[in-house]
């Protein structure tokens, strides 16, 4: 990056946002081709973090990938569970008790809120609006407080289990949780007004990053980044799972595309949010106590598919099961890798300081959407497997510790304090 | 002997800086406490200076060395020799110094020239986008600056600072008129952009471009440019004090500076990052339509 990156026959110059940058939490990859300011053309490189958790689920008994498919994502740590439970009880064909469905719901709902306050901050960040972002992320706390009061978690819940969930929600509690909700209300009155009456923020975001209707159809895009497009698509609404049938909510649909919209979208969600969490509140209180599991004994060989509507748009996870007691196949797709690419369109409209915020504007979740395959360039073959993966990173921890030598040598010991216990 | 001591101690270097310093601290303070933060130790902005200091210089391949490594050096030196005429003409404005504004004004865009030259010399194309950002933002609010800084010269009929100073000691400050307010607020706006602060931070924006312009720097090169940064933040608003409000002693003249810092902070804390192509037609239509009407303003006495 020393020199000006210059192609031979364009002449162009690319900005490098990626892989590592200020404007993302993630490695990732974005070169702007630039005329002046203006970007005429993007490129998107990932593959900088991938993880191979499909090939890890399929070591992993199906009670544990649920708490693997957790950990794909910080912020979407309920919506792949979610999904992965979806999957998984179609394989089996079970019926989820209603206290469950309803718990399921307040989770999810939980993280929307938190992940859409989460992303405001981090806009607000992208525009320069520091202030935005430390408020929003001070205004994300009480819902992450909420989070650990049913979960006793922040971020990673654990509530999720196939048949139902793990934790059930005290009756008694209930009056305080629909307490701590009624209090974020104001907050969200304010960023609503902050945010969407602030001339500056308009001029920043109005008009810029237009992604149209018809765009957003071809890109195939999902979540809040297809409804500010005018695409009236939700899964919780079109294909319903868990209590989401059973309370009063509706789906947000802005017609502009542009990153204004996406904001509005977001914000107007977080209002939904709370009127699920406290319709699901209500219905809890009807249902029978301790009623949250369907106790699933075993996987018969065939197929499932569970798909959720995460906080960034539909999240689909796909099962294969052999008769095992693990997934024979495992596949997700995440919602970033349906929305990342739309950025080529809807960047190459403005100019630097526009491309930076429209990247951002589609909630970007890298690791979600890792995908890696290693090419050759003249034949297009694959050239590494899983085993040659494992055997390259094997070899190379050897190389590493023949140059680092452990000083004193790691000699595993016994341990001595559970001798004689078994 | 005693110019010397004005330039290297006080109201020179040592004392730029050391109000630089604490400038830095007041505005990271409150922008902390806006933002629900904490915010650093007050002797946080002397460790940071002190330990890119002792860090290593790193020029990059291709750079052009010298402009690459003097123009922190040059910028620093500009404004410590503003400030010295600033404050000198603020404590004993009947002194023959020899400081008119004319020089005080070319002075002050020095240091933005040197951050254009860096960033052109650093050969990295973030820091390109970000000199010529910097470039149009200055060819933006200079023109409204200077018709800003006619105001005080037309009502005083002089352009030696120390005897606008006198002249606003016997007849009232310049801030006591219609032209005078609007002045003012011109002036704060371009004081905005001058710093370099939200909303007009787009030479250096972190998550666009990185830093701009210091994106190659590393070590004392980057802590004499922080230096300066630091020292503006203490100068510029200095200069509006002077042209507009100037007290009769050092604290009076320190509280109007703290007046106008608080407000500086609250505007960058309060608002978003515009565009550049933003800020081109802010200035050339708004802020110099506002600049115009003070300065006509003036001329009939308002």
């Amino acid at each position: 990056m020393g020199e000006f990156q210059v192609e031979d026959k364009k002449k162009q110059t690319i900005i490098p946002i990626g892989p590592y940058h200020p404007l993302q939490e993630e490695a990732e990859y974005f070169k702007l081709y630039v005329e002046g300011e203006k970007v005429t053309k993007l490129d998107i490189e990932l593959g900088y973090q991938h993880r191979g958790i499909e090939k890890l689920c399929e070591t992993r008994h199906f009670d544990q990938v649920v708490f693997l498919v957790e950990r794909i994502c910080g912020i979407c740590s309920c919506s792949h569970p979610f999904a992965h439970v979806n999957a998984v009880e179609d394989l089996c064909g079970v019926d989820v008790p209603i206290r469950a469905k309803y718990i399921r719901c307040i989770i999810a709902e939980l993280e929307r809120l938190h992940s859409h306050l989460l992303w405001l901050g981090l806009a607000g960040h992208f525009l320069g609006y520091n202030t935005v972002w430390m408020w929003a992320w001070k205004y994300r706390e009480p819902v992450l407080d909420i989070c650990e009061f049913i979960t006793g978690n922040r971020n990673h819940y654990a509530m999720f289990k196939i048949g139902g969930v793990r934790q059930d929600i005290d009756n008694n509690d209930i009056p305080q949780i629909n307490k701590m909700c009624d209090d974020l209300i104001p907050a969200l009155d304010m960023f609503k007004g902050a945010v969407m009456d602030d001339p500056v923020i308009h001029a920043r975001t109005k008009g810029v990053g237009i992604l149209t209707k018809q765009e957003a159809i071809d890109y195939c895009v999902v979540g809040p980044t297809a409804r500010a497009s005018g695409v009236d698509i939700d899964v919780r609404r079109d294909d319903p799972c868990a209590a989401y049938p059973l309370v009063d909510w509706k789906v947000i649909v802005t017609p502009n595309g542009d990153v204004f919209d996406k904001v509005v979208v977001r914000v107007l969600e977080m209002y939904e949010s709370v009127k699920i969490i406290k319709g699901c509140l209500e219905g809890l209180k009807k249902e029978p106590k301790g009623e949250i599991d369907a106790k699933v004994k075993s996987f018969p060989p065939g197929e499932g598919i569970g798909h959720y509507e995460a906080p960034r748009g539909e999240v689909f996870h796909y099962v294969l099961s052999d008769g095992a007691n693990r997934p024979a196949r495992y596949k997700v797709r995440a919602p970033s890798y349906m929305n990342i690419p739309s950025n080529q369109v809807a960047c190459t409209r403005g100019t630097i300081s526009d491309a930076a915020i429209t990247l951002a504007a589609v909630d970007p979740c890298y690791c979600c959407t890792e995908r890696s395959a290693v090419l050759d360039e003249k034949t297009n073959k694959k050239i590494f497997g899983w085993e040659d993966l494992l055997r390259l990173s094997q070899e190379k921890t050897e190389r590493i510790k023949k140059r680092i030598p452990l000083n004193p040598p790691f000699v595993p010991t016994e341990p001595t304090s559970v001798k004689g216990e078994y | 002997m005693n110019i010397l001591f004005n330039y290297l101690i006080f109201p020179g270097f040592i004392f730029t800086a050391v109000a630089g310093l604490f400038a830095s601290y007041v505005d990271r303070k409150v922008t902390a406490r806006v933002q629900w933060r904490k915010g650093p130790p007050l002797l946080q902005p002397l460790y940071d200076f002190v330990k890119l200091l002792g860090k290593e210089t790193m020029v990059p391949v291709g750079a052009s060395k010298t402009t690459f490594l003097l123009a922190p050096v040059f910028a620093l030196t500009s404004i410590v020799i503003v400030s010295t005429i600033v404050w000198n003409t603020l404590l004993s404005p009947g002194k023959t110094f020899l400081g008119d504004l004319i020089v005080t004004v070319y002075l002050l865009t020095i240091p933005s020239i040197m951050i254009i030259l860096s960033g052109f010399a650093s050969k990295n194309p973030l820091a390109s986008i970000g000199a010529s950002r910097e470039m149009k933002l200055i060819l933006s609010y200079e023109l409204p600056y200077l018709f800003a800084i006619l105001v005080p010269i037309i009502k005083s009929n002089s352009i030696r600072l120390g005897e606008i100073v006198q002249y606003q000691w016997t007849e009232g400050p310049f801030i006591g008129s219609v032209s005078g307010i609007i002045a003012v607020i011109v002036m704060v706006l371009c004081t905005q952009a001058k710093l370099g602060l939200v909303p007009f931070d787009m030479a250096e924006a972190e998550q666009e471009i990185i830093a701009g312009p210091f994106i190659e720097y590393s070590g004392p090169p980057l802590g004499i440019f922080k230096l300066t940064k630091w020292s503006m933040l203490f100068v510029v608003p200095s200069l509006t004090v002077l042209l507009f409000f100037p007290a009769l002693n050092f604290w009076g003249n320190i509280l109007g500076y703290v007046i106008l810092l608080v407000v500086v902070v609250l505007i960058r804390n309060t608002n978003p990052r515009v565009r550049i192509d933003q800020a081109v037609r802010f200035f050339w239509t708004w802020v110099t339509l506002l600049s115009l009407i003070s300065v006509v303003l003036a001329s009939y006495g308002l």
